[in-house]
């Protein structure tokens, strides 16, 4: 089974406005835009590091449990 | 559902906010509000007083005692806010035009004065709630409504007129360089004086469009690429400094606070009754 199942990342699409900027510096390309909106491409790929969280103009992505 | 620190410390109810897409001012909002959240401030501690333009919205988005006030006088309102309630952690927020083009006056007087408050100017070059017209901080030779053949005035270097006028904390980051911004704003609430922060921030639709750089992205790459901390900055030889700008903390310094100072004075008239 997978070890990334407590990995936690979520998406408020309601506030997304599909800038790009979390999957531009996503440094593990877990993120795509999809249909004007951030999609979580590969969640297994995900390092919970944060930086989507952290430059996110719209608090629409975030770590789980923060 | 939002993450525990926007429910914290946003008025939920107020998102998402008005500005564009790409717009780095929700960037910069988040990083004071982890600033305030890593020292551990109680909210009603908080006063958060805001211009006029579109940073100045981020007030009515924050859960804090806030106040929108007029254009270029959020320094002036927060003076008086400090006077009457010298506890309150006061920050302000504003825009390159708000609190150096309509409140230049201010600026200088409150970090002449040393006052308690903690100002964090979200500079996007450009006055973007009105349309994109150029402001004091627009580069030299770059674009806006009311410059269409490119802007001839020098722009502000707004940390070396902060530094100059007396602030006792002054410096710049990015929202690229997030985590530095917070780190900043948490000093800069800790300095006991007037502390300076240059947020440096985007706006893809106006100032952007109209000086082809780009989408946000590309935006976001540019200060990256062109940021240099100050200590790498200072040993750089003079031709390789051309288009690059210090980001770090500029200066600090010690001087008596104004309003510990105002109070001195009521002290010395109560002791002689």
């Amino acid at each position: 089974m997978s070890t990334k199942t407590e990995v936690s990342l979520i998406v408020e699409k309601n506030w997304c406005k599909g800038c790009g900027i979390c999957v531009a510096f996503c440094p593990k390309n877990v993120l795509e835009i999809k249909n004007g909106k951030v999609n979580i491409r590969d969640l297994e790929a995900c390092i919970q590091c944060g930086q989507c969280e952290l430059r996110c103009p719209d608090f629409a992505i975030y770590l789980g449990g923060k | 559902m939002p993450s525990q620190l926007v429910k914290e410390y946003f008025r939920t109810e107020n998102l998402p906010h008005i500005w564009c897409p790409g717009c780095g001012n929700g960037i910069v909002t988040r990083a004071i509000v982890k600033a305030i959240d890593n020292l551990g401030l109680n909210k009603d501690e908080v006063c958060v007083v805001s211009g006029i333009g579109c940073s100045s919205r981020a007030s009515g988005y924050l859960d804090f005692n806030t106040i929108h006030t007029t254009h270029g006088r959020a320094l002036a309102f927060a003076t008086g806010i400090k006077l009457a309630k010298p506890n309150l952690k006061v920050i302000v927020i504003t825009g390159d035009g708000d609190a150096s083009a309509i409140g230049g006056n201010h600026l200088i007087h409150a970090a002449r004065r040393n006052i308690d408050i903690t100002t964090i100017v979200f500079n996007n070059n450009t006055y973007g709630m009105t349309g994109g017209q150029y402001s004091p901080t627009t580069p030299t030779g770059d674009k806006g409504t009311t410059a269409p053949f490119g802007n001839i005035d020098m722009n502000f270097d707004l940390c070396e007129l902060a530094k100059a006028a007396g602030a006792t904390y002054v410096s710049r980051s990015t929202i690229f360089t997030a985590n530095m911004l917070i780190k900043q704003v948490e000093n800069g609430i800790k300095n006991n004086g007037f502390s300076f922060i240059e947020a440096l921030t985007i706006c893809p639709t106006y100032y952007g469009r109209k000086n082809r750089k780009g989408e946000a992205v590309d935006m976001m790459v540019y200060l990256k690429e062109n940021a240099i901390n100050i200590a790498a900055y200072d040993k750089l030889p003079k031709e390789q400094r051309e288009g690059k700008f210090v980001i770090g903390e500029i200066y600090k310094s010690k001087r008596p606070e104004y309003t510990e100072e105002y109070q001195k004075i009521i002290d010395s008239f109560s002791e002689g009754v």
